[in-house]
């Protein structure tokens, strides 16, 4: 532990030992602990322990009332050979993830860019378009959601009279997955606050030096905006991708819990949810569950060795 | 127009109306869902499926009297009153723990503080699936299932590490000195924490209270998971098993409870909307 106050405050910067009084140091160490307590207690019994416990149920069965049996790989080799509806859930997962973030991340970007000024109202606005942020994850929105794109619901009803007859979207297997996207894109806010805080580091005279090096608005943006935002777009995409794998609520609300019609809203989170607390397959789902933080873990790494191909660090060359 | 900010050059007039006139056309298209769905939670019930209309021709009041009369075996004030003292538990949880656990990481020294920090800083990131079954099974032993308890308890261990991580940056950005004035004035640690580092961490606090506020407001999958007597229902349940009975007719009601359950965000939006975002905004919460 050394004077590290060079180093960026958000990676674990140990704050400077105090001036060479080792009794008030040791001193401090029991109180610390104590001021830590209640999280080592949670960290312990809620996070550490049941994450062993779960690892472990994983390979037996377990279904709550009797005592779990251990039968090794069985559940995962249950679940990668022979559930077609694992299968069906880990893919309609991923279309739901490689949709709904780019859409709701570049939806978050224009916005930003738009507001991105300094103008009467902009502080207003910017609140306004975070409102969905909040109110989104809510059982409410989602219904809300589940009549605006039924059959006769008002986005039914709009297409129609431009004669798109497309009939209510969450009552068809092709269009429910996407009324999912949409409420996932709805909630750009979020993000968008976060591009706007980004491009406000921006300093002004590099778009000043491009615009005199005859760059227009496409090539500023290419050239200027891109890379010295990329630190801000990696976060935001790390965040929402992982926000994305968990997505419940919606789909529950939308398909009653069951995930339809034909299991087209069956994200990986709710099909968890059914073999944990429907069929009361705990060892199952806990294995589900392990799958869910390997695939999370494994593509958080592999954004995160991409990105030192594309994220920029202005600090970084100089 | 470019894209960059031209409050040095003054743009002419028109191009400010046209940016406005812009951005309120995308709020509208936005808040569209939201704004119907208030308006038609005022619909009568024959007007909530025959129009497409965004006001209601004939307002009233009697979706919102129905509601107030019974979902289900009890009134909707019932699960707004559940709803409330989980989300008001689950507040007090947070502000309290998170707020001693970031003293010690932020500016006190013991052994194991490196490794423990990262491990928090990874908790941040754990999807809660990992954990959620061996957790029902405790509380299932503690017979604690259907009751509020798994959903306020760990709030007072502060598992909710992004609060700690929040508190921690804000605790490392006060300058020390105030801390060394106070012990040399014969504060100890806890003194300190008392008198110096508390007051100043208010802004961080609010925060944390009024987001960890509406998370737990809206929450369902826990709620789902560990609530199942219609008795102890919050408002999201109610909601569900609404849906579930609910014929077309019953539509009308039903949004006027959805809207009922927006509400306090709402309100908690007009009046701490600064907060919220500038949170977002500094710390980058998900929202």
């Amino acid at each position: 532990m050394t004077q590290s106050v060079l180093s960026r405050p958000e990676v674990d910067a140990p704050p400077p030992p105090p001036t060479a009084r080792g009794g008030r140091r040791r001193r401090g160490q029991g109180v610390a602990y104590l001021f830590l307590s209640p999280w080592i207690v949670g960290a312990a019994l809620l996070t550490i322990g049941p994450m062993v416990a779960s690892l472990y149920l994983s390979f037996t069965d377990y279904d709550l009332f009797e005592a779990p049996t251990w039968i090794g790989v069985e559940n995962y080799v249950t679940m990668f050979t022979g559930d077609e509806r694992f299968w069906h859930a880990a893919w309609t997962t991923t279309k739901y993830v490689l949709i709904s973030v780019p859409l709701k991340l570049g939806l978050a970007l224009a916005v930003a860019m738009l507001l991105n000024r300094a103008r009467k109202g902009v502080g207003l606005y910017r609140s306004a378009f975070y409102a969905p942020s909040l109110l989104g994850a809510s059982v409410s929105v989602a219904l809300a959601w589940r009549a605006m794109f039924s059959t006769d619901g008002t986005v039914d009803r709009v297409l129609s009279s431009i004669g798109l007859d497309l009939g209510g979207w969450v009552d068809q297997p092709q269009y429910a997955l996407l009324t999912l996207v949409a409420l996932a894109a709805w909630q750009f806010g979020a993000p968008m606050v976060i591009f706007l805080a980004g491009l406000k580091q921006v300093p002004r005279e590099l778009y000043e030096a491009a615009a005199i090096d005859g760059a227009g608005p496409a090539r500023r943006f290419l050239s200027v905006t891109l890379p010295m935002l990329s630190p801000v777009i990696l976060f935001n995409l790390v965040l929402e991708t992982i926000h994305a794998f968990q997505a419940f609520t919606g789909a529950f609300v939308v398909s009653s819990g069951r995930g339809g019609p034909s299991d087209s809203t069956l994200l990986y989170p709710l099909y968890l949810y059914q073999r944990g607390f429907t069929d009361f397959r705990m060892g199952y789902a806990s294995a589900m569950a392990w799958v869910l933080l390997a695939v999370v873990a494994i593509l958080t790494a592999l954004v995160f060795r991409s990105a030192r191909r594309w994220v920029f660090y202005a600090g970084e060359d100089r | 127009m470019s894209t960059v900010s031209t409050a040095a050059r003054r743009p002419i007039a028109p191009g400010r109306v046209v940016w406005h006139v812009v951005v309120i056309g995308v709020l509208l298209v936005l808040l569209y869902p939201v704004i119907w769905l208030v308006s038609t939670s005022f619909k009568p019930a024959t007007e909530v499926i025959s129009t497409l209309a965004l006001l209601p021709r004939d307002p009233t009041g009697e979706n919102y009297a129905e509601v107030f009369d019974g979902v289900g075996e009890f009134g909707v004030l019932h699960y707004f009153w559940n709803s409330l003292a989980i989300s008001v538990g689950a507040v007090i949880g947070n502000v309290l723990s998170c707020s001693l656990a970031a003293y010690a990481f932020g500016r006190l020294h013991f052994r194991g503080r490196g490794p423990m920090f990262g491990f928090m800083m990874i908790t941040i990131m754990l999807p809660q699936h990992v954990v959620l079954i061996p957790q029902y099974v405790i509380f299932q032993q503690m017979d604690m299932v259907n009751t509020f308890w798994p959903l306020v308890l760990p709030k007072f261990l502060a598992t909710d590490a992004f609060f700690v991580f929040l508190m921690v940056q804000f605790i490392r950005s006060l300058p020390r000195e105030l801390d060394e004035a106070a012990t040399l004035d014969g504060c100890g640690p806890v003194g300190v924490f008392r008198h110096v580092i508390l007051p100043l961490l208010r802004p961080a606090l609010i925060t944390t209270a009024i987001f960890t506020f509406i998370w737990t407001w809206n929450d369902f999958f826990s709620q789902l998971i560990y609530l199942n007597d219609p008795e102890k229902f919050t408002l999201p349940l109610a909601l569900q098993l609404f849906i579930d009975q609910a014929t077309q007719s019953a539509f009308g009601p039903m949004f006027a409870m959805s809207v009922l359950a927006l509400l306090p965000i709402g309100l908690f939006f007009l009046a701490f909307q600064r907060f919220l975002v500038d949170g977002v905004a500094t710390s980058g919460i998900k929202g």
